[in-house]
């Protein structure tokens, strides 16, 4: 892959710019508006519609992180509205990041159903592309794509900042105050144009963006040392993304198999050598040890990341395994959440 | 040009179901290019066709005709004479063809034989890839001369996807990210800034989500009055 | 030769298929020839049609010999690599290929055409490979399409 020159750029300055806390009244504001290095979790509602499952994986995340996302129709596969699960979290006291991409839905069922959900009293949003419906369980159905992400981002910072719908006519008695975050990933190509894109999102109304999965330490300094330079990391909160491992195969296939994945050669031998002297034979002891190494490293990474200038907090994504949430924040000594007054 | 590819032989066959004597009509023009519904595809499909419906037994006869372009209704007019004669058209023209001739022979059964796919560029001989879809407001100015529309699976207009690697697609192994090569091309235009600039929500009113979508030029429309 | 009679002589083992052969000039055509001087005897039911070069034998050209009730169709180029126009034997394949598919879908067996590669020296090798591809096509049988009945129209 031949390199590209990207021209130097800096960030225009947004001095009349609301402070973080005065855009949005939700939780996850306040901490980041405080400085303190946030949490976030993850929570992926069920593919039917019993409402416990919902609230058991909450209660998993309660008290452990400020506000947990909840991905909507992850991976094109249909599931409980994400909205929907997102009331039943409130219920159970974990703070939701409504997650909502632009496959599913156009500029009109968007700004509907979001309205919706600020009723419901739903503070925070994760605006994204979402993944194409052809690796989901749906692959013939029709896409949206009205708007691409950084589209939906504008939208919802003018329907925040202007009181606008995306048409342009007002919205009576104000719009919808949410915490705007995006996605951003920062081991895909061209690489060059990562730290750019991520400017963007600030520019388009990005509040707050959370990461692909760092495992890849170097690459994620480098890409946070561009972020600082161009002045990005100043406006927009950057939350970076970890996840513990669950294997070595599970590792592998990420390095080999997820586009826009970099997973170290040397992640992967401390996860081989994890299971060393077990018989192949004995799984749910090689699962275990796995299990506890890729905790382990995950609470390490926490570590390493909080060292690293510009980056606003963690977002821990136990895929399907949500109780690795609590031992990893608790070890990485970023519990008890702080509680701050509105 | 329109890029069609043919049915397959059974769902056409299901089709003709019902009718003893078939005109395959083929185009000389797109199609023709593309290898779909051209003299030699036409000649191909009827044979084949009156050969399977021989072997089933319940032989079809399928003769052939060739005009050079289905979409005008003045190369389709010299059918007419002939068209007494059958119980349906089999149409290998685009959807424009086979909706023309359906439109100038009402009351004929039109079948379609091709499925039209896109307008496309012949990628090398034997390959077409999508390259407009006719999205009414026209954005290559800004994209490099890439199309992302058509070639960015989900149709983005600020930048590659966190899915792009190598410059490889995440919705396909076999394609090229369409936005990594906008980005490339910026580049060599020294039009980087332009990729930093948020492009506003598309207004798609012009392209087919708009309506009906009709184009009149009065400065080549014939007058009523002069209309033969 | 009726299908009537085909059949029949199929039954007592002596139905003797009729095979095309597309032969291109510089090798294959020859070799029939030197075949035919050196008294090799081969099937006496191939028709042979002299091509400048298999490049010019076109899918339709061969579906339509099939269609006619042709039991099998050989298309007979250079080996691989010493076409006089450098790919005429490669498009060719590709074609013999191609309508293979054609003839899957159609209902016949595809086994009923076949690309043959020889060159003009090879005159024992010609009738070893047209001798194992009637033999291949009498084992199939007289082809279905090759009575009075149905579909022997022309198209065009
Ligand atoms: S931007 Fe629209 S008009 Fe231009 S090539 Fe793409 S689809 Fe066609
Ligand atoms: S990888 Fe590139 S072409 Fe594919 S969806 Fe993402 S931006 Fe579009």
């Amino acid at each position: 892959m031949n390199m590209m020159n990207f021209p130097a750029f800096t960030m225009p300055e947004n001095s009349d710019a609301l402070p973080i806390s005065e855009r949005c009244d939700s939780n996850l504001a306040r901490v980041l508006a405080a400085g303190e290095f946030a949490v976030t979790g993850e929570l992926g509602p069920p593919k039917g519609h019993d409402p416990e499952e919902v609230r058991s994986k909450a209660r998993l995340l309660l008290d452990c992180v400020d506000a947990a996302n909840v991905t909507d129709n992850q991976a094109a596969v249909v599931r409980m509205s994400s909205i929907a699960a997102g009331q039943l979290m409130m219920d159970e006291g974990v703070e939701p990041i409504i997650q909502m991409t632009c496959r599913d839905r156009n500029r009109l069922a968007m700004q509907a159903d979001l309205l919706g959900a600020y009723a419901l009293g739903l503070r925070n949003l994760l605006c994204l592309s979402g993944d194409h419906q052809s690796c989901g369980n749906h692959p013939g159905a029709k896409n949206v794509h009205d708007i691409d992400s950084m589209q939906f981002l504008r939208m919802m910072k003018e329907m925040r900042d202007e009181s606008r719908f995306q048409c342009g006519e007002e919205i009576p008695g104000g719009g919808p105050r949410f915490l705007i975050g995006g996605a951003a990933n920062p081991f895909a190509d061209p690489a060059e144009w990562r730290p750019y894109r991520l400017a963007k999102k600030a520019i388009a109304g990005a509040d707050f963006v959370q990461t692909q999965l760092v495992y890849d330490m170097d690459r994620f300094r480098e890409y946070m040392k561009r972020a600082v330079d161009m002045g990005v990391a100043e406006q927009l909160k950057i939350i970076a993304g970890v996840g513990p491992l669950k294997s070595a195969g599970m590792a592998r296939v990420m390095r080999d198999r997820i586009p826009g994945m970099s997973v170290p050669d040397a992640i992967i031998d401390r996860m081989t050598a994890a299971v060393a002297g077990i018989d192949t034979e004995n799984k749910p002891e090689r699962s275990a040890a796995w299990r506890a190494e890729g905790i382990k490293i995950c609470i390490e990474q926490v570590q390493e990341i909080r060292e690293i200038e510009g980056v606003a907090g963690v977002h821990i994504m136990g895929i399907e395994w949500e109780e690795a949430v609590r031992p990893i924040a608790d070890a990485a000594g970023l519990l008890p959440r702080p509680v701050i007054e509105a | 040009m329109i890029v069609a590819e043919q049915k397959p032989l059974n769902e056409i066959k299901s089709m003709l179901k019902g009718y003893n004597k078939v005109l395959a009509v083929g185009c000389g023009t797109c199609v023709a290019v593309c290898f779909a519904g051209g003299k030699q595809e036409v000649g191909l499909l009827s044979a084949s066709l009156r050969m399977s419906t021989d072997l089933d037994g319940e032989a079809v006869n399928v003769d052939e005709a060739i005009v050079q372009r289905q979409c005008e209704k003045e190369y389709n007019a010299p059918l007419e004479a002939e068209l007494e004669q059958y119980d349906a058209i089999l149409s290998l023209g685009c959807g424009v063809g086979v909706q023309s001739l359906a439109q100038q022979f009402p009351g004929k059964r039109i079948l379609p034989a091709l499925n039209t796919k896109f307008m496309g560029y012949p990628a090398e001989h034997g390959v077409w890839e999508d390259r407009c879809q006719g999205c009414g407001n026209c954005v290559l100015h800004l994209t490099g001369g890439v199309c992302p529309v058509s070639r960015c699976p989900k149709s983005l207009f600020n930048g590659p996807c966190g899915g792009s690697q190598d410059g490889i697609c995440e919705v396909n192994q076999e394609a090229e990210c369409a936005w990594h090569v906008i980005c490339e091309n910026q580049l060599k235009l020294g039009l980087f800034d332009e990729m930093m600039e948020v492009q506003p929500a598309k207004d798609w009113s012009s392209a087919r989500d708009g309506g009906h979508r009709r184009i009149v030029r009065e400065d080549v429309r014939i007058p009523d009055e002069e209309k033969a | 030769m009726s299908t009537d009679e085909k059949v029949l002589n199929a039954d007592d083992e002596t139905f003797v298929p009729e095979v095309v052969a597309f032969c291109c000039r510089h090798c294959a055509y020859s070799a029939a020839d030197l075949a035919g001087g050196g008294r090799m005897s081969y099937s006496p039911s191939i028709k042979i049609v002299e091509l400048p070069c298999t490049g010019r034998a076109n899918s339709l050209e061969i579906l339509h010999a099939l269609e006619k009730g042709a039991d099998g169709v050989a298309v007979a180029g250079c080996l691989p690599g010493t076409c006089h126009y450098i790919r005429g034997n490669t498009q060719a394949k590709h074609r013999v290929t191609h309508v293979k598919e054609l003839l899957k879908t159609i209902g016949l067996e595809e086994e009923r055409t076949r690309m043959i590669n020889i060159s003009a020296a090879m005159g024992a090798q010609f009738v070893a490979e047209f001798t194992d591809f009637v033999e291949t096509v009498k084992a199939l049988g007289p082809s279905p399409l090759s009575g009075e009945t149905g579909n022997t129209r022309t198209g065009s």
